[in-house]
């Protein structure tokens, strides 16, 4: 295993089962988040990913098995702020994780829980919600804004922390089309510009195509994982477990059994278009 | 059906009395209800209307929207005044009919005690008309926190109070979610009588006490995730601060606390 600075979370022979269970719901996973990372973890209900992302935040304690977040290990009692400060976490429900009755004061939440003094919170809130495009939001009530503007606030409340990696669980699945473009832009260029690892956990095709790299969970192990091109092309062993692949991928697939000769690995849209292309200027 | 309920009724301004500290507020509000009760006649309530009215003239307000406060308690006021009118004791009498016996003692009794309601009605509506339901958590908070050292939970009331009034606008759009989707498969929340009606309710409240417990559990969730530990060693975005504002509105508060005091062994 390389050096800590290259690994946000370290997760290795990981299990979890919880209380009176009978099955793990994470059965011996090993994997990791590197520095400046975009994951995406893919499953169907009950695959165990949410748990997973759990296990990242020190909200459930391993089983068996150890997560480390930025070289910190989750077992220890004693590390469970500063590992949650590292590693912030945005969950499905909108309504769900805002506490405070006006954004900004949502946003102070953690870092009030940290202790960091009243003039600091003040900066670190404003450069956040300015980073999420919410900044003229700031002194609105939580419950007048749209799904996607109350996760870009959840967004902006972990991002105040100052964290090394965001993990979204199931963050847009309660969200309209906009709203879901708004967040995963939001954490696309949060990722590209700050350098923050991202971790998203969802079972929209299109949402993990556009991650580096993309773990499949079933019954609780890993059962796939690669780039989205290495994953999504294994168009069958994805049907296997229960999973589609993106429309265009799909459509690829269909196309080679038709005899057609795409490429296999297409993703999206503006690829299916140029291959098309190539092919009819080829014929 | 739900959206009258407005809780806390906060009217935003930005006049003297709204910049107040609330902590400050909350402790002048308190002074004031005792020097209700230390009025005994009827020239001391109109100081007290007086100083009510200098107020709420400073606040912003319209004189007319408080007294719109006391509407909804008319019931209770007039009850107070008939009780108070029949059954106290006095020695001359006013009206001597029959089982009627009315003094005048106790006509002097009931309209105190009216007043005495109505003015502390209008009172404590002068402070939650201008303080925002947060700031008013902030200075319960900050007022009772001497207390946690005889293990008085100060900061998780207040924290407690935050939730609720956040979470409250979010169950009654709930509410009405639910109430429609039961409308829809031909439930009947309005004909009946009273019993039918409360029968009626409670598919709605059946899943509106499954989902609060659902959103308990998420948020307890999510405020782990955020640090959340408890009241110890938190620091706040916005820490209260006494001004020269606040030093102002306590010295006209004793002003009129000691002309009550005055007025009350001159006049008593």
């Amino acid at each position: 295993m390389t050096s800590l600075d290259e690994n946000r979370i370290i997760a290795s022979d990981l299990c979890y089962a919880y209380p009176e269970a009978e099955k793990r719901a994470v059965d011996r996973v090993s994997m990791r988040v590197k520095k400046g990372e975009f994951l995406a973890i893919l499953g169907h209900n009950g695959s165990g990913k949410s748990t997973l992302a759990k296990l990242f935040n020190a909200l459930y304690v391993p089983s068996a098995g150890s997560v480390w977040v930025c070289g910190l290990d989750t077992r220890d009692d004693d590390l469970v702020f500063d590992i949650r400060q590292h590693a912030g976490m945005v969950f499905q429900n909108p309504d769900n994780q805002i506490v405070a009755t006006v954004v900004e004061e949502d946003v102070a939440f953690g870092l009030e829980n940290n202790g960091v003094p009243a003039p600091e919170i003040r900066v670190r809130i404003d450069d956040a919600l300015r980073a999420v495009n919410m900044e003229q939001y700031a002194k609105k009530a939580p419950h007048m804004l749209s799904g996607g503007q109350k996760q870009r606030v959840a967004i902006a409340g972990v991002l105040a922390m100052k964290p090394d990696v965001i993990i979204l669980d199931e963050s847009t699945a309660m969200l309209d089309p906009s709203g879901r473009r708004e967040v995963m832009n939001t954490v696309h260029r949060l990722n590209r510009e700050e350098g923050i690892s991202v971790v998203i956990i969802t079972h929209y095709m299109a949402e993990a195509a556009t991650a580096d790299y993309v773990i499949v969970m079933d019954e609780g192990k890993i059962a796939m994982s690669g780039t989205p091109r290495e994953v999504f092309t294994k168009v069958e062993k994805m049907r296997a477990l229960g999973l589609d692949v993106p429309e265009m991928t799909d459509l690829a697939h269909m196309l080679r059994g038709d005899g057609v000769a795409v490429r296999a690995d297409i993703l999206t849209v503006d690829e299916m278009v140029e291959e098309v292309c190539r092919l009819s200027s080829n014929t | 059906m739900l959206n009258d309920i407005t809780l806390g009724q906060y009217f935003p301004g930005d006049s003297p009395v709204h910049r107040m500290d609330p902590r400050m507020k909350l402790i002048l509000t308190i002074a004031y209800i005792v020097g209700v009760f230390f009025i005994g006649n009827l020239p001391g309530y109109l100081l007290a209307l007086a100083f009510l009215y200098i107020v709420v003239r400073i606040s912003g307000i319209s004189f007319k929207y408080l007294l719109k406060g006391v509407r909804p308690l008319r019931f209770i006021i007039l009850f107070t005044f008939i009780l108070n009118l029949f059954f106290v004791q006095g020695e001359t009498p006013l009206i001597d009919i029959g089982f009627i016996h009315i003094t005048r003692e106790a006509l002097r009794n009931a309209i105190f005690f009216a007043l005495r309601l109505i003015f502390l009605v209008m009172g404590t509506s002068v402070l939650t008309l201008t303080t925002s339901p947060m700031q008013l958590t902030d200075g319960l908070e900050r007022l009772l926190r001497p207390l946690q050292k005889i293990h008085f939970p100060a900061h998780e009331l207040a924290m407690m109070m935050t939730i609720a009034l956040r979470f409250i606008p979010t169950l009654l759009e709930e509410t009405d979610k639910i109430q429609k989707a039961q409308m829809a498969r031909g439930a009947d929340f309005e004909s009946g009588n009273l019993i039918t009606r409360a029968k009626a309710m409670i598919p709605l409240l059946v899943p509106l006490f499954v989902s609060a417990f659902r959103r308990a559990n998420e948020l307890a969730m999510a405020m782990e995730a955020r640090c959340y530990r408890g009241g110890d060693h938190r620091t706040r975005l916005r820490e209260l601060k006494y001004t020269r504002l606040d030093v102002y509105g306590a010295l006209a508060t004793v002003v009129y606390i000691a002309l009550i005091v005055v007025e009350g062994r001159l006049l008593g």
